[in-house]
């Protein structure tokens, strides 16, 4: 914190502007519980919005030697980029846009870890001598900052560098620029990473116990760079809801790290809960995966699965139904209900309004419609349930997995648009199967089952789906929103 | 009296601030995990303020300054492209009067696909 011994008016007096932080994250925290259902969300969010402006102002308010004219710079600089890449962002790009935005958090952190070095770098690991004269800037202890300071400092350097890169990796990887396949260095990857972190903790320690080498500084930096890289990488496509929701609890936690090192409790307690969002989301996505995290970090979606998976193929070859748009049609007008399963083939489609316009023309037939919506469906936590709010479907439709597997015996028909995986009865049946005992959607209770899909290509965890050559299947090859779109003009003719 | 030093203090407000996190975050339905993500992602450009201070230390010389402009950029980024995102969003999840279906939602798909 900085202290001022020439605090002169009430408004910059040290207890005032913590109490503003102090209000800060309690908006924070209140604004968070309104994400508690859908209709508090939106003042939710604003109320949070309120909280962060408020600490911006305590920030100003705080002594300054100046620089304003480079404060408005960094924030004009921020809002020119911010506002219009928040306002046409399309919610089908929503993965890539938060892996980008988890990236730019981490970069700032350590940025900002790195000019703390630049400034206090020289007293790290001399906290003991007594150096007169550092008053009025970042403590009021006569000496270099406390040791607790620079490891603080130099653990959010660490994480936000892995964080800044994992997460431009995984941007790339979403918008694939970069293959979304795992890319790795096979068995040594582990190695690989071992070694990486060690070499970022051993210059971490070394520059706290103080060796006063900003090169050494850049280095650790460079390290932990390479360790965001290594460690996404390898990482496919299927698995990048785990990987997201964890770059989110790494920024989150480098931030409440920097708010130590500045002793500034609107960052511990903003950072501490970001980084605990990231955490259980990254638990909720690696459950509904059946996964373990370090097996994710640790790499790739096991090869073995994949070549068990092949290996199974040879059993079901040639008993998939295919069926036409105009069959679909009849199948879908004469249920009485029908369950939606999206997946990811939806969203890279674009297929959201296709599909609510084909649910409302079933509506329209008195046909019950209701959307079953698995964690792990898309490419982040949550992906299907933004793309069908887009499309103005009701949330009230939109299913968890927990409250529609029940209704699935009584369902007439399950439209599997680009859903893969997570309708895999392998995973109850199968013991083999590399995603046995993950929670699935129980799609092959329902009566019939159509399932649009490009081909059958097995999905990027490269298993067979037994769920296409259940006798009660067909398939209706194609891309996902032109084949909804055929099912919806069917259905007018009929 | 016990006075505790500010490390303790604040590794006390840490340590709170982790348990508050988990009980209001556990509450967030599955629904609406992007929002939280994104929302969360506009928290987290509080570092903002990190840049802040920094740069009213003083002192400081080009590299210093321009690293921190950078910072204070992307901080900003953060908060103004999350909080922004997370509304359009969430206004998409606003509560819809259920069914008469939108007559228009045909224009509508083909203006944003």
């Amino acid at each position: 914190m900085i202290h001022t011994p020439l605090a002169s008016s009430f408004l910059q007096s040290e207890d005032f502007i913590y109490v503003l932080y102090i209000v800060a994250f309690a908006l924070f925290i209140q604004g968070l519980r309104g994400l508690s259902g859908p209709t508090t969300a939106v003042r939710g969010n604003r109320i949070a919005a309120v909280g962060m402006a408020i600490a911006v102002i305590a920030t100003l308010l705080g002594p300054s030697e100046g620089n304003w004219g480079l404060i408005a710079l960094g924030i004009a600089l921020g809002t020119a980029v911010g506002i219009p890449a928040a306002r046409n962002v399309k919610m089908t790009a929503m993965p890539q846009m938060v892996a980008l935005f988890n990236g730019v958090g981490g970069g700032a952190v350590a940025l900002i870890s790195w000019v703390e070095f630049r400034h206090y770098g020289s007293t790290y690991g001399s906290h003991s001598v007594h150096l007169i004269g550092e008053t009025g800037t970042l403590t009021i202890t006569a000496g270099g900052p406390p040791t607790y300071v620079a490891i603080f400092s130099v653990f959010a350097a660490i994480v936000g560098s892995i964080s800044f890169w994992g997460s431009n990796i995984a941007f790339g990887k979403l918008q694939e620029a970069i293959p979304g396949r795992p890319i790795s260095f096979g068995s040594a990857q582990q190695a690989v990473n071992l070694v990486l972190l060690i070499l970022a903790l051993a210059a971490g320690i070394d520059l706290v116990a103080g060796a006063h080498s900003e090169l050494l500084f850049i280095g650790m930096l460079v390290v932990a760079a390479l360790l965001g890289n290594a460690v996404v990488l390898p990482i496919g496509g299927a698995d990048m809801p785990v990987v997201i929701s964890m770059l989110n609890a790494f920024t989150g936690l480098s931030a409440a790290a920097t708010g130590m090192a500045l002793n500034n409790p609107a960052l511990i307690v903003a950072g501490m809960i970001v980084g605990a969002s990231g955490t259980i989301l990254t638990n909720l996505m690696a459950h509904a995966m059946n996964r373990s995290i370090p097996a994710i970090v640790a790499g790739g979606f096991g090869g073995g699965g994949a070549v068990e998976g092949a290996s199974g193929a040879g059993e079901h070859a040639g008993t998939v139904r295919s069926t036409t748009a105009a069959d679909a049609a009849i199948q879908l007008a004469y249920a009485s209900r029908v369950v939606v399963v999206p997946g990811y083939g939806m969203a890279v489609a674009q297929a959201q309004h296709a599909v609510r316009e084909l649910a409302t023309e079933l509506e329209k037939r008195g046909v019950d419609v209701k959307y079953a919506i698995h964690p792990v469906a898309g490419r982040m936590p949550g992906h299907m349930n933004v793309l069908l709010a887009e499309a103005d479907v009701p949330y009230d439709q939109l299913k968890e997995m927990d409250d529609i597997n029940p209704e699935f015996q009584r369902t007439d028909v399950s439209l599997v648009i680009g859903a893969n995986d997570v309708t895999n009865p392998a995973a109850h049946n199968t013991p083999s199967s590399p995603i046995y005992g993950m929670p699935i959607l129980e799609v092959d209770d329902s009566r019939s089952i159509i399932v649009i899909k490009r081909s059958m290509n097995p999905g990027f965890a490269g298993i067979e789906n037994e769920l296409y050559f259940d006798p009660k299947t067909s398939m209706l090859f194609g891309d996902a929103k032109s084949a909804v779109s055929e099912i919806t003009a069917e259905l007018g003719q009929l | 009296m016990i006075i505790a030093s500010t490390l303790t203090t604040n590794l006390a407000i840490l340590v709170l601030a982790g348990f508050v996190g988990f009980v209001v975050i556990s509450k967030v339905p599955n629904t609406l995990h992007t929002p939280l993500m994104s929302g969360t992602n506009a928290i987290h450009g509080i570092v903002l303020l990190g840049g802040l201070l920094l740069l009213g230390l003083g002192q400081l010389d080009a590299l210093s300054k321009a690293l921190l402009v950078i910072a204070v950029a992307f901080g900003t980024i953060n908060v103004v492209g999350g909080f922004l995102v997370t509304d359009r969003m969430l206004e998409m999840f606003k509560s819809k009067p259920k069914s008469p279906p939108k007559v228009d939602s045909e224009d509508e798909q083909e203006g944003k696909s």
